[in-house]
């Protein structure tokens, strides 16, 4: 039971992780219908810009509070310029072509970005020292501790306040009504007056600034990196979109979550080696059985 | 009206300037290296500075170049158009002048070890691109897993001949057989797929046979590979300088003197005949049924439903034998290399075989052949800027991607046309 607990937590954490980069992809996808191989690699850029951000602000004596805020919009910035320059390069022009060009595109944006990086700032990995440390510990009494650290709460609590954010500025503002309406149909919305090609760099902003947030989480609660984790975590936060249902956000959250507690749950109990596999097996499952999710639309087909 | 231009243009450069800043600075800029088991941050503004101003300025140059254009009539220029239209009138006669130049490559008098080297590992990917034709050019599957279809061919053939000891003749169709299975196992429950979907489903299966084999150490070897990989024989000639007892080499047998450039041009040949092979049996196999449907389904998945095409089977024949193809461009390179691991079957593999066959033109098999020379060429040219090259690649990618979004032989022309009446 208290091993139980304990992967739950671990397994909510890695979640909100997965959950923030998912939102991405969904979101790109729900407006423009392309798969945005490269997201993964901004996530990659946005912990390299928190890790180089961690570093300098520890050569200054700033209190814990105000780097973290810091740095979070530090990397917000920074990585949303990628997410718009990768837009404006790779994706914008070739918008009107066919279906595959754009995936082909993103293919070769992801190479060039994990490159970059590569030759930036080395191949070895990059290790940062605990940025936040202590914890609560639970069931002392017992034979297995359970320990929810204050790093844990932070991500958690980030990202649900980010959600709460980014839900409300879908919802309710004027930005996400042109952001739904170009889901739907772009050119009936141009006419409406609403700059199509705008919406869709916001998009873009939007997310990679989660993406960066999500990287910045990874690279606290790892303490490590490399130019790679891109690649992998960009799989598995697709899978979450995929799960929760493509084009929706609060689907990607969910999947996300779930994506998380089965990958922490198949290492903890099944194999540790094979952990990927399980998130690979889920989003084949997913896709024969619930091809449009928990919580997406139905796909029609139209001849 | 020119003093308007300069000034947008102006402002424009500057604000591109102000985004490479945003991009290159913190990343390029800020190289953190590791020092007393700590990072430390190393500035370095100076390439960030050329960086910015080269961005700058070549905004600026884009702008000019654009406005004078706007001045002059538009005259479009159509270098792939006119290659296209080249390679159709001509193609015969090309495709036999670049047969005959191929099957003369290894004799001509500059052709040493390093060429033969690229010219086998062109061969490779030009089959490999011809095998993955099958499945994206002409059926329309985007498969960004191919790569495992290639180590499965490779390590059953390796694990063949080195268990069994059999020849690689008879290792070269299990091996084919093995791969075509797997597509047939993997491609089974996925293919209902829609495309980019597919894509990633692919991909994920990919990446989980190589874990797969890096994981399975029993069979495997995880990543230390396997090793000892017998080395093909000309008909059961073996080329070696000094041979068992009573063997009879390749080099006894035609009394030839002993040379490594031996074995190296007959794997040249194999390589050759193999891909040649796979080329033949694509362009044999386009105009049968099957082809046809596959041609058919690309275009138009609903319209075959209802003509009584059965799309799923349809995909699993392609899927299975671009598979079967990979299979044995991978028990090729597993006896060529003597030694596979893991590291050989990344994903960033697949990337380049999809690479090649996207941008040579889905579909046409002399773009698989220009696009891989032109590809690997890039990649070789940079051979000696690791981390470059790659950037290159990817960027090229890209920019054809942007510039001839069908290819560099934008042909995509259906095998049979009904002619008009009369």
């Amino acid at each position: 039971m208290e091993y139980f607990l304990q992967q739950l937590i671990n397994g909510l954490t890695l979640g909100s992780v997965y959950g923030l980069i998912a939102i991405g992809y969904t979101m790109v996808y729900g407006i423009i219908g392309m798969i945005n191989f490269a997201h993964g690699d901004i996530f990659m850029v946005g912990a390299f810009v928190a890790l180089i951000s961690f570093i300098l602000f520890a050569l200054t004596s700033i209190s814990l509070p105000i780097v973290l805020l810091l740095t979070l919009l530090i990397a917000m910035f920074f990585t949303a310029c990628y997410g718009w320059t990768v837009e404006k390069l790779a994706y914008k022009p070739l918008r009107k072509s066919f279906r595959l060009a754009p995936l082909i595109s993103a293919l070769g944006m992801s190479i060039v970005l994990q490159n970059y990086v590569q030759a930036a700032q080395g191949a070895r990995i990059k290790t940062l020292q605990p940025v936040i440390q202590g914890g609560f510990n639970f069931f002392k009494d017992s034979d297995f501790v359970v320990s929810l650290s204050y790093l844990q709460i932070f991500i958690i609590l980030v990202t649900i306040v980010l959600m709460t954010i980014f839900t409300l500025l879908i919802t309710r503002t004027a930005l996400g009504r042109a952001q739904r309406a170009c889901e739907q149909d772009r050119t009936m919305t141009a006419l409406m007056g609403i700059n199509v090609d705008r919406t869709i760099s916001i998009t873009f902003i939007i997310g990679s600034s989660l993406a960066s947030v999500a990287g910045m989480m990874f690279v606290m609660y790892y303490g490590v990196i490399d130019f790679y984790i891109g690649f992998l975590a960009g799989i598995k936060a697709f899978t979450a979109a995929v799960l929760g249902g493509i084009g929706s956000i609060p689907g990607a959250m969910l999947g996300g979550l779930l994506i998380g507690l089965i990958e922490v749950f198949w290492s903890g109990y099944i194999s540790i080696e094979y952990k990927d596999i399980a998130a690979f097996t889920t989003l084949v499952v997913v896709l024969i059985f619930y091809p449009t999710g928990f919580l997406g639309k139905p796909d029609i087909e139209k001849v | 009206m020119e003093k308007n231009f300069l000034q947008t243009s102006i402002k424009d450069s500057i604000f591109t300037g102000l985004i490479a800043l945003a991009l290159f600075g913190p990343i390029v800029g800020l190289r953190t290296v590791a020092k007393n088991e700590a990072l430390v941050v190393h500035p370095k503004w100076l390439i960030v500075t050329i960086i910015v101003v080269v961005c700058a300025v070549g905004r600026f140059l884009i702008n000019l170049y654009e406005f004078r254009k706007e001045q002059r009539t538009g005259i479009k220029s159509g270098i792939g158009k006119s290659i296209g239209n080249f390679l159709d009138t001509k193609g015969a006669q090309i495709a036999l002048g670049a047969i005959i130049f191929s099957v003369i490559f290894p004799f001509l008098p500059f052709t040493d070890r390093y060429w033969m080297d690229i010219a086998i590992m062109m061969l490779t990917y030009i089959m490999l691109g011809w095998g993955l034709n099958i499945v994206i050019g002409l059926a329309g599957l985007l498969d960004l897993g191919y790569v495992a279809f290639y180590a499965v061919g490779a390590y059953s053939y390796a694990l063949f001949a080195i268990h069994f000891g059999w020849s690689f003749w008879i290792c070269l169709p299990l091996a084919g057989i093995f791969a075509a299975m797997f597509g047939v196992l993997l491609g089974f429950p996925v293919l209902r797929l829609r495309g980019d979907y597919l894509a990633i489903v692919t991909l994920a299966f990919g990446e989980m046979i190589r874990i797969l084999l890096l994981n399975w150490y029993e069979l495997t070897k995880g990543p230390d590979g396997l090793t000892g990989i017998p080395r093909p024989s000309f008909f059961g000639l073996p080329f070696k300088r000094y041979p068992d007892e009573g063997v009879e080499t390749f080099h006894t047998f035609f009394g030839l003197e002993y040379s490594p450039m031996q074995r190296i041009i007959f794997l040249y040949y194999l390589i050759l005949v193999l891909a040649l092979i796979t080329n033949l049996f694509t362009i044999k196999i386009r105009r049968l049924p099957i082809g046809r449907a596959w041609e058919a389904l690309r275009e138009d998945e609903i319209a075959c439903k209802s003509l009584g095409v059965n799309p799923r089977n349809t995909k699993l024949t392609a899927f299975a034998i671009g598979a079967m193809f990979g299979g044995f461009a991978g028990s090729f390179f597993a006896t060529r290399q003597a030694f596979i691991s893991p590291e050989s079957f990344t994903f960033i593999e697949s990337a380049i075989i999809v690479a090649i066959v996207v941008l040579g033109g889905m579909g046409s098999q002399t773009g698989v052949v220009l696009s891989t020379v032109f590809l690997i060429g890039l990649i070789e040219v940079f051979r000696d800027f690791e981390s470059y090259r790659m950037i290159a690649f990817g960027g090229a990618m890209v920019l054809i991607m942007i510039f001839r979004p069908r290819g560099i032989l934008a042909t995509r022309k259906p095998t049979i046309i009904l002619g008009k009446k009369g």
